[in-house]
């Protein structure tokens, strides 16, 4: 049975049950509304999530239950000799999965009848040929152990299918009974339905961390499976990256520290541009700007916010690159030829930091609009400008919060790919000068896992290393923003 | 004892240092002060009294024109300081607000040390050559605010960290810091207790022997405690103006009679 039609079934248990149980509410007070402990709505709704809530939480765990069983019955069934052979044990898996999906194609199209796909003595190679002309994606030898373990897994997956549908509409059905039989005028409906709304949103707190949690771990599993691959040391102190695809796991250099270094020296520079400017439009908007022309600038400079990286990455490509060229670069205006060619640090830095200017300043903004009128008043009321006050009082106030602004806006920029590979190029060096072409860990994290990529190998798995990296050091960053901002709201609360 | 404050009064003021006349103020459309005429006297301490909402504190603001910083608030008719126009094009507010200091309602320190609270306004101005003049108005100005005894030995601790009459005499020595020759206090004892507030209190009448106070309250028993001249305002218009110990026993106006009474407010 198709998994959206249980659903629908379950929704149409609950709002059956919903409606008696509503219904019954009413009748145990003689239709009188007053009389009941609650609203006639929440007796419906108890008897709704009754039934609703069980039923799907068997389903979600059934979901993720049968799979791992089935495979585990399956991968019983190959024999170790197979895999042996250099076979890891998952391909030899998916192979059964693929037969059986072809088998199930067949069955459809009317190449096999279900006798015959459950056949456990049909001929191999016959079999075979009809599920390549069905249309499925098989091997050109099915071994006997691989059909008998594909034989399995459907018998088991179209068992499985129909015991959860039958177990789930039982428990729903039984939920929404108990449910209605509660339903009486002194029941405590309300509450009920309090705990579950209460429940509900503990959930999906609880996914949102569990995936974090998740995503950690799947980044430190990897992470140590390269270090076991590659010297942790070369890869922290190695001032050389020269991965190799040719060798297979030969003679590649994977040092981390060009990467950093191209990384903090990009974003470094993206700050030096956004803040300034993010900060003085922040104290523009907030402290001299009209209402009319702030309700006017503030969202023309959020724009910028919705712009795709991609775009900015184009920007940097195709305009500030060339002009940075036609000013510092040979025969340019300064005649210094200090830039070769438009991809450089100072052009992703640029481009970067004028897409952090509304990060910037629309964190500042609403902080610096958070410092309280009496410190303004305070300071006008002796005699300063409104220069004097920003900058002695408001500032001040202020300051723990912009510093968490920034730090923010620095995590962003350690994040930040698009802009690196178009604007700054891919060569990881370590140089100090901001003209020639660098890269950073984002990027190269891209260019390691683009193209035809085996995950055995140190040169894919360094990928989740650099991640790692990178995680460490913005989650660091959003630590330290989180506690600054954390502190500075104590002060005026 | 207010018949008494009344003849000593007489005694040492003479002339006006504020002169307001026909003054309206409006908040977009509405007319929040209307026709107010008054002269207020030097070395006197001036109470404006007055229902919540009747212009009180907006004719307060006028005086030092921090109206200015709300964009929907426009004054106008004429008002004096020592004779000269302060709305006139040629003056400008934040020299004005050196001269016309301001206590507010709430306390509030900046988020500095007490020494650098009270060195604000000196330091603005440029009162201070050295730092040993800077040091100098620190402590007569804390001491004028009666804080030094409890502030001396705790300079660089933060404002913020002073109990509520602490912070309220640090904004008034901050005030009294830039040698104003005016002080306006807008209900400077609404947010504290009753000893802080009768400390406040003291200070007022000592800070009168220097300049002029012009003090908003809504408290009929502290106007009479703390002032000579009083003036009674009532949805915008000024109902009645004259010396304390008269407005409070003998009041001319009805509604006057009725507020101090307890019958409208």
């Amino acid at each position: 049975m198709p998994f959206l039609w249980l659903v629908l079934i379950l929704l149409a248990i609950a709002a059956v049950g919903y409606a008696l149980g509503r219904a019954r509410a009413l009748a145990s007070s003689g239709g009188d509304i007053v009389q009941l402990h609650s609203l006639p709505v929440y007796y419906g709704s108890n008897a709704a999530l009754k039934s609703l809530v069980p039923a799907l939480a068997v389903l979600a765990v059934w979901l993720v239950a049968q799979p791992i069983y089935v495979t585990n019955v399956v991968s019983g069934m190959i024999p170790q000799a197979q895999i042996a052979e250099g076979v890891s044990d998952s391909l030899a898996l998916s192979e059964v999965r693929r037969i059986a999906d072809g088998l199930d194609l067949a069955v459809a199209n009317g190449a096999l009848t279900e006798g015959e796909a459950r056949d456990g003595n049909a001929d191999v190679g016959a079999l075979t040929q009809t599920l390549q002309d069905a249309g499925a994606v098989v091997t050109n030898e099915i071994t006997a152990q691989a059909l008998a373990a594909a034989q399995r897994f459907r018998a088991l997956s179209a068992g499985g299918a129909w015991a959860m549908t039958a177990v789930v509409i039982a428990i729903a059905v039984i939920g929404a009974f108990v449910g209605i039989r509660q339903t009486h005028k002194d029941f405590r409906a309300r509450n009920v339905v309090e705990q579950g709304i209460r429940a509900l949103l503990i959930a999906a707190s609880l996914i949102a961390i569990l995936t974090t949690l998740g995503i950690v771990l799947s980044l430190v599993f990897n992470t140590i499976e390269f270090f076991r691959l590659y010297p942790a040391l070369d890869f922290f102190f190695g001032t050389e990256w020269a991965p190799s695809f040719t060798g297979r796991g030969g003679a590649s250099s994977l040092g981390v520290l060009p990467l950093l270094w191209g990384t903090i020296y990009i974003s470094v520079v993206a700050l030096v541009v956004a803040v300034p400017i993010g900060l003085f439009s922040a104290i523009y908007l907030s402290e001299y700007a009209s209402p009319a022309v702030r309700s006017f600038a503030k969202p023309l400079l959020e724009v910028l916010a919705g712009i795709p990286t991609i775009v900015y990455g184009l920007f940097a490509l195709l305009t500030v690159g060339p002009l940075l060229v036609s000013v510092f670069g040979e025969g340019g205006l300064l005649g210094v030829n200090w830039q070769g060619g438009g991809r450089a640090v100072i052009t992703a830095g640029i481009v970067m930091g004028i897409m952090l200017i509304p990060f910037v300043s629309s964190l500042s903004d609403d902080i610096i609009n958070a410092v309280p009128q009496a410190l303004r008043d305070g300071s006008y009321g002796l005699g300063a400008t409104q220069s004097e006050t920003v900058k002695q009082v408001i500032l001040p106030a202020a300051l723990p919060g912009i510093v968490g602004a920034i730090l923010l806006a620095a995590s962003r920029a350690i994040g930040e790919t698009m802009i690196v590979v178009l604007g700054a190029g891919a060569a990881a060096r370590l140089s100090l000068s901001p003209f020639e072409a660098m890269t950073t860990v984002t990027a190269k994290i891209v260019s390691q896992l683009t193209g035809d990529s085996d995950f055995a190998s140190p040169e894919a798995l360094v990928a989740f290393a650099l991640g790692m990296t990178l995680f460490i050091l913005t989650l660091g960053l959003n630590i330290l923003a989180l506690h600054i901002v954390r502190k500075y709201r104590e002060q005026y609360e | 004892m207010n018949d008494m404050r009344f003849v000593e009064t007489r005694v040492t003021t003479n002339e006006a240092k504020f002169t307001a006349k026909d003054v309206q103020v409006y908040y977009g459309d509405n007319h929040a002060i209307k026709d107010v005429s008054i002269d207020i006297e030097d070395k006197t301490v001036t109470a404006f009294i007055g229902p919540s909402g009747c212009g009180k504190s907006t004719f307060l603001r006028c005086l030092n024109r921090m109206n200015d910083t709300i964009d929907i608030c426009r004054v106008e008719g004429d008002i004096l300081l020592d004779g000269e126009d302060i709305y006139d094009k040629k003056v400008d507010p934040v020299q004005l607000r050196a001269r016309v200091g301001m206590v507010f309602q709430k306390p509030n320190p900046f988020p500095k040390s007490i020494y650098d609270n009270v060195a604000y306004g000196p330091r603005i101005h440029g009162m201070a050559r050295t730092r040993a003049d800077l040091d100098e108005i620190v402590e007569k100005s804390l001491r004028r605010a009666a804080l030094w005894d409890e502030a001396k030995d705790r300079l660089n601790a933060p404002g913020t960290g002073l109990s509520g009459g602490q912070q309220q005499r640090l904004c008034i020595a901050r005030a009294v810091a830039t040698e104003p020759e005016v002080l306006l206090m807008d209900e400077p004892c609404s947010a504290l207790d009753p000893i802080a507030t009768s400390q406040v209190e003291e200070l007022i009448a000592d800070l009168r022997t220097r300049f002029s106070v012009v003090i908003v309250t809504h408290s009929m028993q502290q106007a009479a405690r703390v002032s000579q001249k009083t003036a009674f305002f009532h949805l915008g218009d000024l109902v009645e103006y004259g010396d304390t110990g008269h407005i409070f026993t003998n009041p001319e106006d009805p509604r006057t009679e009725s507020y101090i009474t307890g019958r409208i407010g």
